[in-house]
């Protein structure tokens, strides 16, 4: 297993006070709280801090931490010397965590497991498995119609011996329509099994949509970016525009600008109410690579008198 | 092949009871209503002891005792909290689009 630096983890100093550990952890604990925390690795480092703090927090597990010395480094191949941890009491006892089951191998063969799940006091309250969080990427698409997605989670366990290993779990799971970015679907009971006959937790997915090449999204609304030609905006046309919905025909009013919005109602994610789709025009200008193209935009030049900086008094 | 499960879209739609909130976020119905009571989940009409909510709510009570939990936040700070977490995302959305525009 691999040795953690607890100090380095906690961003102290080897000698850093109890005080300075305590506001070293309440700082981090903030910052990748993961129901709070945009940071992809949130949940990990959280884990990561909770347990470095059970270790420093606590004098005498700091004591016996301290006493493996110095001179590892985060990552090096770690196995606890025999007898480490003699004159220290915490071995199966007063220990205070709420939640240890999803501390290291690295946790584990120091302070051991006794009270984290598998310990006698807790199989005689038939205590409720611990829920799982994951993410599930969709399409846009998949919103539009419902689809049935598969998806592999990575599971910590404790093997019969009380070692944490990893274990896969794919599961095919129903993506309702209508559903938004940030959505949770909850499966009851498909979190981690309940200890001493408890139930099971629940698991819950995270709905986040895969970046879109031409939809934005807020809510249920979409953006849609559409190029048009100058005559087309000033003029007025008739343009088709793709919507998840499939193609459909817009009217472009005459002397329309660029970035000007028009909605298609209820064109956008379905609900009650359906969303929007927005619509924003893009004036893309015509290459003037030919004598041709040049001479049009000359002559555009002489003929229309047009200043588009009238309004900078320039 | 692997069956498809189905599970609770947590959204406006979909509602759940007091007592399936209070088993699903492992809580007493009492801290639910001290919830309801700061403004952070708002029950569907019907009398007490018989609430309905949203189902998103479920979410939102989950946050709060997480927050509770790991940060040692009180309920008064939990639910500003949340108002300011719903403010970011609909800014983060909005900012979204708006740089791409630019």
């Amino acid at each position: 297993m691999e040795f953690k630096d607890y100090y380095e983890i906690m961003g102290v100093a080897r000698d850093a006070s109890q005080e300075e550990i305590k506001r070293a952890y309440r700082r981090l604990a903030r910052k990748y709280h993961p129901d709070v925390s945009k940071e992809a690795d949130a949940e990990t480092r959280f884990k990561e801090v909770g347990e470095a703090y059970e270790v420093l927090k606590d004098p005498e597990k700091r004591a016996a931490y301290d006493r493996l010395g110095a001179n590892w480094k985060a990552g090096q191949e770690f196995h606890p010397p025999p007898g480490w941890d003699a004159g220290f009491e915490f071995r199966g006892g007063g220990f205070t965590a709420g939640d240890t089951s999803a501390f290291s191998d690295f946790f584990d063969a120091l302070f051991g497991r006794g009270f984290a799940g598998a310990g006698e006091r807790h199989a005689a309250y038939h205590a409720r498995g611990e829920d799982h969080h994951a993410r599930i990427l969709i399409d846009l698409e998949d919103a539009f119609h419902g689809a049935n997605r598969t998806i592999t989670l990575q599971l910590p366990e404790l093997d019969a011996r009380g070692h944490l290993r990893t274990r896969q779990r794919t599961l095919k799971v129903h993506i309702p329509r209508g559903v938004r970015q940030g959505q949770r679907i909850r499966l009851a009971g498909q979190g981690a099994p309940g200890t001493g006959g408890g139930p099971a937790g629940d698991l819950y997915l995270e709905v986040e949509f895969k970046p879109h090449p031409f939809y934005r999204v807020e809510e249920r609304d979409l953006y849609l970016d559409l190029p048009l030609a100058p005559w087309e905006a000033a003029l007025g046309a008739k343009v088709k525009v793709p919507t998840p919905g499939g193609v459909v025909d817009l009217s472009i009013p005459p002397n329309s600008g660029s970035g000007r919005r028009l909605r298609l109602k209820g064109r956008g994610i379905p609900g009650r109410p359906a969303g929007d789709l927005y619509v924003v025009l893009r004036i893309a200008l015509p290459p003037a690579d030919s004598p041709r193209a040049r001479e049009l935009y000359r002559r555009m030049e002489r003929e229309m008198n047009f200043n588009p900086r009238a309004k900078l008094g320039v | 092949m692997l069956p498809v499960m189905t599970g609770m879209l947590l959204d406006e739609e979909n509602t759940v009871t007091l007592a399936e909130l209070c088993h699903a976020c492992a809580v007493h119905a009492e801290w639910i209503l001290e919830l309801v009571d700061e403004g952070v989940l708002e029950p569907m009409s019907g009398p007490a002891g018989r609430y309905r909510f949203p189902a998103v709510s479920l979410q939102r009570a989950l946050t709060v005792r997480h927050l509770q939990r790991d940060l040692g936040i009180n309920l008064a700070g939990a639910a500003l909290v949340m108002d300011l977490m719903d403010e970011i995302r609909v800014l983060r959305a909005r900012l979204r689009i708006v740089e791409h525009e630019r």
